[in-house]
């Protein structure tokens, strides 16, 4: 079949085989592809000593060629956030020490505040209330305008700082919320008609002997912390009892639950985690989720 | 400069030696057999490039082309430094393509990123116009106009002015390296590679405030991408306007392809008039015109081309026509006591008139270059239309996703919305916001307590962002039809009562 044969028309040799008298042209390959060609090979014998590329099995286990200018992708990494964590740092100084009320008037740090609180709070909170601050059962939202320790900026602050019932840390918010039911405190049916008369709160009753009953057990338990009305206290972290939020569900059930068993849900205390300007932003970005108080 | 004068018996009788030699190299001995680089004699499968050595030509044609080349060679370099007041801190560049602020200045003209549609209309007007001229007067645009056709002519006349004209040069070139041709070849590429930074200096200067540039690019302080677009475009310059040449109409550009959609018979072509010149053929002074055409067969048509070509062959892809060789064919016949013109504009059917013994006219006026002219004046109308309509004001909302909507404590459910508003006056206004189509909805703004809570200050040609509530009582929760109901946020602008609106759809839980 292979036979020396030179095309007549082009003087070019061909590549001897011939399909059904058709012959190729045994052209060359074009001299700057054949030097592009060579120069990637160089490119390739340098770049293996130099920079990090063969694996091997060593006493150790698996490693590679580390490469003589000892390029390692995770230094350029932490280096790039050492450097970007620099360039920050002026200005995270001046969120940790400025009060909160002077970083909310100047619109420059408050962006600076707020971005980094958006940040912060996606890796820290948003497990427990959500990537939107929309909370869950027990989980309070933080869009809504109802705050059980307080909603201004130091209320807040103090919050993310100590946490609530963290008792790690000395100054955490505490408070008790008794299991009425459980601990024996209460029968079933005062527990039901309590229940009945906080549903009554925010008229949502329609037994009123049950609702005239549970008044006198919340008299005698509940208006220490939750108040005369109901309408709950900050100081104290009571929730108020009248309005159209429950963090733990506002049906009789849920109440009866409540009233029952009690609650005790438990906030880390952050002071200890993360530095003061980033508490700050935290504050400045959860006060604005919903426009605080 | 000595060599564009040259006895009509010489050019004669060297045309003659080329038509008996018949020799495949172009140039001859000493270059002066004048074969187009494309005939078909020496047109082998595989050819490399034959060079083209452009003779100095003069005439109307040329001077034309000084002009043009004047011209535009000014505007681009001139441009950037013009200026145009905008106001205080606004750039005062008369064109600038801002990508910084993403803004493009155009004298009185201001784009914004989303208005880029101006820009598209801009370049379909381009072509449209590009398409009229070519069905009227074939490629007046790549024989003038185009950078490829303005820069090569430039550096042509720099490589004539270093080695001298045609014979000179192909001379040159055949000549063993010595000093002096090593010196004329290093100065040549020298003043090449000046015109080559010079042209991409003068690109990166739209880009940035030109004033301020050329400063930090003299002290070395400008951006590194000034630098490298500088380099890419001397790069490109030198290499396309210098080296390449010719080359980039032939095999690099789609233009001479299209081109042949545009023309039809009617088109003024730059053409060899056949029925003139035939018989082509040497003539001896004295000797009578009868019985022959008036092609003396010299070849000045082929040594003034730049894409080293016959126009005698007829129309070919390779011909820019930049009409060069009207101007050498003129300057013969001239010598030749013979009418002018017989390389001219000229359309194929006056080709044809003629051969039938009918007068030659000019059908401008077809239903091509009306339909041309009309899509023209089409774009250009809604072009104005828009310009003229142009909004000063955009305002756009986006309804907060998480979470959809929030219950406070009173009942009433709340959403949030981001809402941004674009000033594109060229002063700060105030704007007042406000809700419709939702009864009963009250609207805030988040705030530290220390704004207007439902105006919003936007700066000169800016954009502002505000996140806004709008809460509905628990009285009006019927309002909310499978969760949803329409509304419109209203802007208004308070000096000149401009309103914008946005409608978005406010939600809330199922009823």
């Amino acid at each position: 079949m292979s036979e020396k044969h030179k095309d007549e028309v082009t003087g070019v040799e061909t590549t001897g085989h011939s399909w059904d008298g058709i012959r190729e042209l045994n052209n060359p390959l074009p001299k700057w592809w054949i030097y592009t060609f060579y120069a990637t090979c160089v490119w390739a014998a340098v770049y293996w000593v130099v920079m990090p590329a063969w694996p091997y099995l060593s006493l150790d286990g698996w490693t590679y060629t580390k490469g003589v200018i000892g390029y390692e992708q995770r230094d350029v990494v932490s280096g790039e956030i050492e450097a970007i964590a620099a360039g920050r740092a002026d200005t995270m100084q001046k969120v940790a020490t400025t009060p909160l009320q002077e970083i909310a008037a100047d619109p420059g740090l408050m962006e600076v505040a707020l971005g980094a609180g958006r940040a912060a709070f996606g890796d820290n909170c948003a497990p427990c209330h959500g990537s939107g601050a929309q909370g869950s059962k027990g989980f309070p939202n933080l869009n809504d305008d109802e705050w059980l320790w307080g909603g201004t900026l130091d209320d807040i602050h103090t919050t993310l700082q100590h946490g609530i019932r963290w008792d790690a840390d000395d100054d955490t918010r505490v408070n008790i919320m008794m299991a009425y039911g459980r601990d024996g405190i209460l029968s079933r049916a005062e527990v039901s008609d309590v229940a009945e008369y906080v549903l009554s709160l925010s008229g949502r009753s329609e037994n009123a002997d049950a609702v005239s009953r549970g008044a006198d057990v919340f008299q005698s338990q509940c208006v220490a912390c939750h108040g005369e009305a109901g309408k709950g206290n900050q100081e104290l972290g009571a929730p108020d009892l009248t309005d159209a939020i429950w963090l733990y569900g506002g049906d009789k059930a849920a109440i009866v639950e409540t009233v029952s068993n009690g609650r005790s849900g438990v906030m880390p205390a952050w002071g200890e985690r993360l530095d003061e300007g980033t508490i700050n932003a935290l504050t400045l970005y959860v006060y604005t989720l919903g426009g605080g108080e | 400069m000595t060599e564009t004068v040259t006895s009509l018996e010489r050019l004669a009788r060297e045309a003659a030696q080329a038509a008996t030699h018949g020799n495949t190299d172009p140039h001859g001995d000493e270059g002066e057999r004048y074969t187009a680089v494309n005939s078909e004699r020496n047109r082998p499968l595989y050819a490399s490039r034959v060079k083209v050595y452009p003779k100095l030509v003069h005439g109307i044609f040329r001077r034309l082309k000084w002009l043009v080349m004047v011209v535009t060679l000014a505007v681009y370099y001139v441009t950037p430094w013009l200026r145009w007041d905008r106001g205080p801190g606004l750039p005062d560049q008369a064109v600038l393509l801002d990508f910084p602020s993403r803004r493009f200045y155009f004298f009185f003209l201001e784009i914004w990123p989303q208005e880029f549609y101006y820009v598209t209309g801009l370049l379909i007007l381009a072509s449209l116009g590009l398409f009229l001229v070519t069905s009227i007067a074939g490629r007046v645009w790549c024989g003038y106009a185009c950078p490829q056709t303005v820069w090569t002519d430039l550096f042509i006349h720099v490589e004539r002015f270093i080695e001298g004209d045609r014979a000179k040069r192909i001379r040159l070139d055949k000549s063993p390296w010595s000093a002096g041709k090593l010196a004329r070849k290093a100065a040549k590429h020298f003043v090449w590679l000046l015109i080559a930074v010079a042209t991409g200096g003068a690109w990166v200067f739209y880009f940035a405030d030109a004033p301020t540039l050329a400063g930090e690019l003299l002290s070395f302080e400008a951006p590194a991408a000034a630098y490298l677009f500088i380099g890419l475009f001397t790069a490109t310059t030198y290499t396309l306007g210098g080296i390449a040449r010719e080359q980039v109409c032939i095999y690099m550009c789609p233009w001479p392809r299209i081109q042949g959609a545009m023309f039809d018979e009617d088109s003024l072509l730059v053409s060899y008039k056949e029925d003139r010149g035939e018989t082509r053929g040497p003539h001896k002074k004295g000797t009578s015109w009868e019985g022959r055409g008036d092609c003396i067969d010299c070849g000045q048509c082929v040594a003034a081309c730049p894409m080293g070509i016959d126009i005698r062959d007829g129309m070919q892809l390779e011909c820019i026509q930049c009409a060069l060789c009207i101007d050498a064919c003129d300057e013969i016949m001239d010598r030749v006591e013979r009418p002018r013109g017989l390389i001219a504009y000229d359309t194929f059917r006056n080709q044809e008139r003629r051969r039938m013994g009918e007068s030659p006219r000019l059908d401008i006026v077809r239903p091509r270059t009306i339909l041309y002219a009309a899509a023209l004046a089409l774009v250009a109308a809604i072009m104005v239309v828009a310009l003229a309509n142009r909004s000063t004001l955009d305002v756009s909302v986006l309804a907060d996703r998480n979470p959809l909507f929030v219950t406070l404590s009173d009942g009433s459910i709340r959403n949030g919305y981001q809402v941004k508003i674009v000033n594109k006056e060229h002063s700060a206004r105030t704007y007042r916001i406000s809700l419709e189509g939702l009864d009963g909805a009250i609207l805030t703004r988040p705030s530290l307590g220390n704004e207007d809570e439902t105006t919003i200050v936007v700066e000169a040609d800016m954009l502002a962002n505000a996140r806004f509530f709008v809460s509905l009582p628990s009285e009006r929760l019927d309002a909310l039809n499978g969760g949803e109901a329409d509304m419109t946020f209203v802007v208004t602008d308070i000096e000149s009562g401009k309103i914008a609106t946005r409608s978005t759809s406010f939600r809330g839980p199922k009823q």
